[in-house]
């Protein structure tokens, strides 16, 4: 009873927080690519009024809510960023800050990182200082993501890296990079990977961004040429064992891209409600009958995933099964995208037309269900790993 | 709102409903029933009364255990796993919501009653093929005092056997719910030959009488009773169906782990590994809108038809899914009557029908969203 009475008093404070500290241009739900702050040292503030929510969501600790209060974070409870969660969605602000840093790096570090480590790069994800980017795939390592080559050398009292990788998110605007490297070529593939931190600015690190069906260029490659990274501080867990970092990282990934930017449950709203404002979509009954055929899964689908984190938060293990979650997210999303290109019609056509930024949206969507392992490696997982079943 | 994974006393719960169910009624009992003709078996609902299930909603006042709607999922699910057939959902779940809302001296005795497993209760509200509680024909005029009901009802789930009918009506200013014995005046039934093997009867009320006492809640207001009992009900039955899609789904897997063709065992194949992955997922989306619906009927009952329609909606799709694939997996084999799977296919058939199908729920999803 006291439990839920905190709860209550805890609901009533963040809320008025929230209606004297969000400022009114933030109160959009923050839906579009454009309206996203990822933060870092290259990152212009689109607005005051963002980078004033940034700030103050900063002081208290609410871009990441649930870390502990020395790293940045409010220290929250899973129920508490609930709470939080939701009296952000019910004045339809924007999450302050977005970034790899958060969803991944942070993650992997609490698990895997030592104290010092912690210190050195929570905080400045946490404030927004510093945004880093993902160095996972490489051109020959796709699927087959443990085949990495990218040659990591260790020569006394540093690190030499050689290499390639490809489909780093934002590369070209990230501060620096958390890469899968080869450390042993003659060890069994999954032992001979280490997780290393890796800063953009060291001389050799390039990268080149890659034009994408979509007109937009979010992933690049990136190239190592006789990178020298110190050895002090900056391998994740341990030397050779990258592959649980990378493993565990993946599970976090996946549930991101499920949930990501609210795409899945379209950030709670209502796929009819989106329709409706769009004249007589919902008069066609074929569309209407596959729209609420997709808002029926989506809402289903954003239970699970509050099932999956109650299920984290008590100890059960939800590791392989993210690969649902990414599966079952990710083809639902390009579902709902496909309808609203529908709904559009011919306007739906035109780049930056009357659907503002539509057509680039339904195509990203359709890298949704390749980045982070394709459907059909999760199928594969699920399969093997939940179902038992053989080869 | 409480979280969607279970309690540990919700655990204990399902944990001990499975060593009960596995030793009495494993699917060779649905098979042993219908080889019999028979639809009920008065023996095993006494032990599960026994275990407290009957009484799962009974108030403790009236000897039930009273652990509220995601307990009474918890045991709709695992009697999904191994097609229990017992009057659980007519009369523990759809008649017991139903007098509870009401809560006089005469529905605390009859709720008493369903709690040790002596009364049995049957919804009679379809008329025709479609779940549809809006359109009734059945009438019940005013005569003196009372009433006189007449009319025709399909589908009654259990009342071939069933002690008490719960009787939707049309009276002058709406509609009413009445609850009375099933061997009055003038009630006929006629069992039919379900698919499932289950008991469905075709009920016909010719001037049967009926006294204001026999009324269940107010005249021309039954939905104020009814739509509780309703959706306790559709939510129990979506969670029965989860069950029996994982008991479909666990026979087919373990099928893919042993069946050899072309030298190799099946669920080596691709193509049929990733089926399995799918369903699986499936289910396990439709089981989180189930544990919602549970929780959402317990924390805030009124509000939650939205909650109740999306399991419902979701358990069609999905157990119709376990099924197919079910049988398609298991090759021809999965066609013969020697074989479990056909039992898992017609019950998953009838249930989808029974409450509401998925067109009925999506429906109902779709107005709570605004389209």
């Amino acid at each position: 009873m006291s439990e839920e009475t905190d709860l209550a008093q805890f609901r009533a404070e963040i809320r008025a927080w929230l209606e004297e500290n969000c400022p009114e241009e933030m109160r959009d739900g923050g839906r579009t690519e454009d309206s996203i702050c990822w933060g870092g040292r290259n990152w212009v503030f689109k607005s005051d009024a963002q980078k004033t929510w940034l700030e103050r969501c900063v002081a208290k600790g609410l871009t990441v809510p649930t870390w502990p209060v020395e790293y940045g974070g409010a220290g929250y409870t899973r129920e508490q960023e609930k709470i939080f969660l939701s009296e952000l969605n019910a004045i339809d602000g924007r999450v302050p800050l977005r970034s790899f840093g958060i969803w991944m790096l942070g993650p992997a570090l609490l698990q895997f990182g030592t104290h010092e480590q912690k210190l050195e790069f929570l905080p400045p994800i946490a404030r927004g200082e510093i945004r880093w980017c993902q160095g996972y795939s490489e051109p020959g390592a796709g699927s087959d993501l443990a085949s990495v080559q990218t040659k990591c050398e260790d020569k006394g009292d540093h690190y030499l890296v050689n290499g390639q990788k490809i489909w780093t998110s934002y590369a070209d605007q990230a501060d620096a990079i958390f890469a899968l490297v080869r450390t042993d070529k003659d060890a069994p593939k999954h032992l001979g990977i280490t997780f290393l931190l890796i800063d953009m600015e060291t001389p050799g690190v390039s990268t080149r961004p890659i034009r994408l069906i979509s007109g937009k260029s979010p992933f690049c490659e990136t190239f190592f040429d006789d990178v020298v990274v110190p050895k002090e501080g900056r391998v994740v867990g341990t030397v050779n064992r990258g592959w649980d970092v990378a493993k565990y990282l993946l599970t976090h990934e996946r549930t991101m891209i499920s949930s990501g930017g609210g795409g899945v449950t379209g950030g709670g709203r209502s796929l009819g409600a989106v329709l409706a404002e769009e004249g007589d979509a919902l008069d066609d009954p074929v569309l209407r009958t596959s729209a609420m055929k997709t808002d029926l899964d989506a809402l289903a689908i954003g239970l699970t995933i509050e099932r999956y984190k109650d299920m984290a938060k008590a100890g059960q293990g939800t590791g392989n099964a993210s690969a649902m979650l990414k599966y079952m997210g990710t083809e639902l999303n390009k579902n709902r995208l496909e309808l609203m290109m529908s709904v559009g019609g011919s306007d739906a056509l035109e780049w930056d037309g009357p659907t503002g930024s539509r057509p680039a949206d339904w195509l990203r969507t359709k890298a949704n269900s390749i980045e982070g392992g394709t459907s059909e490696v999760m199928l594969g997982i699920i399969s093997r790993r939940v179902l038992g079943l053989p080869g | 709102m409480a979280t969607l994974i279970k309690t540990e006393e919700e655990q204990m719960l399902a944990d001990s409903a499975r060593g009960f169910l596995d030793e009495k009624s494993p699917i060779s009992h649905l098979r042993k029933l219908r080889d019999e003709g028979k639809t009920h078996d008065p023996e095993l609902w006494k032990e599960m009364a026994e275990m407290g299930w009957a009484g799962i909603l009974v108030p403790e006042d009236q000897g039930g255990v009273d652990m509220g709607m995601s307990a009474a999922c918890i045991l709709a699910e695992e009697m999904g796993k191994t097609l229990v057939v017992s009057p659980f959902l007519s009369s523990s779940v759809i008649a017991a919501t139903a007098l509870k809302q009401v809560a006089d001296s005469r529905a605390l005795d009859a709720l008493s009653n369903i709690a040790t497993g002596e009364l049995t209760y049957a919804l009679a509200m379809d008329e025709k093929r479609k779940f549809a509680p809006d359109a009734v024909e059945t009438e019940a005029r005013r005569e003196g005092n009372g009433f006189r009901i007449s009319g025709t009802k399909t589908f009654v789930v259990d009342g071939g056997f069933a002690d008490r009918l719960l009787v939707l009506a049309k009276t002058e200013g709406g509609m009413t719910l009445f609850d009375i014995p099933a061997d009055r005046a003038g009630i006929e039934k006629t069992e039919r030959s379900m698919i499932d093997s289950r008991d469905a009867a075709k009920i016909t009320f010719t001037d049967v009488e009926a006294t204001g006492d026999d009324v269940l809640g107010q005249v021309d207001d039954a939905m104020s009773v009814l739509k509780p009992a309703l959706e306790a009900g559709q939510a129990a039955l979506a969670a029965e169906m989860i069950g029996l899609s994982a008991g479909a789904f666990g026979m087919t897997t373990e099928y893919l782990k042993e069946r050899k063709q072309f030298g190799q065992l099946i669920g080596t194949f691709q193509a049929l590994q990733h089926r399995a992955a799918h369903l699986w997922c499936e289910m396990e989306v439709t089981a989180s809108a189930i544990a919602h619906a549970g929780r959402q009927l317990d924390e805030d009952p009124e509000n939650a038809t939205m909650a109740v329609s999306l399991a419902k909606a979701r358990a069609a799709e999905t157990a119709k899914l376990a099924v197919i694939e079910g049988v398609q997996m298991h090759g021809g084999i999965g066609m013969t009557d020697a074989f479990d799977m056909g039992f898992f296919m017609k019950r998953a058939r009838a249930s989808i029908e029974w409450l509401g199908d998925y067109g009925y729920h999506a429906a109902q999803v779709a107005a709570a969203r605004g389209f």
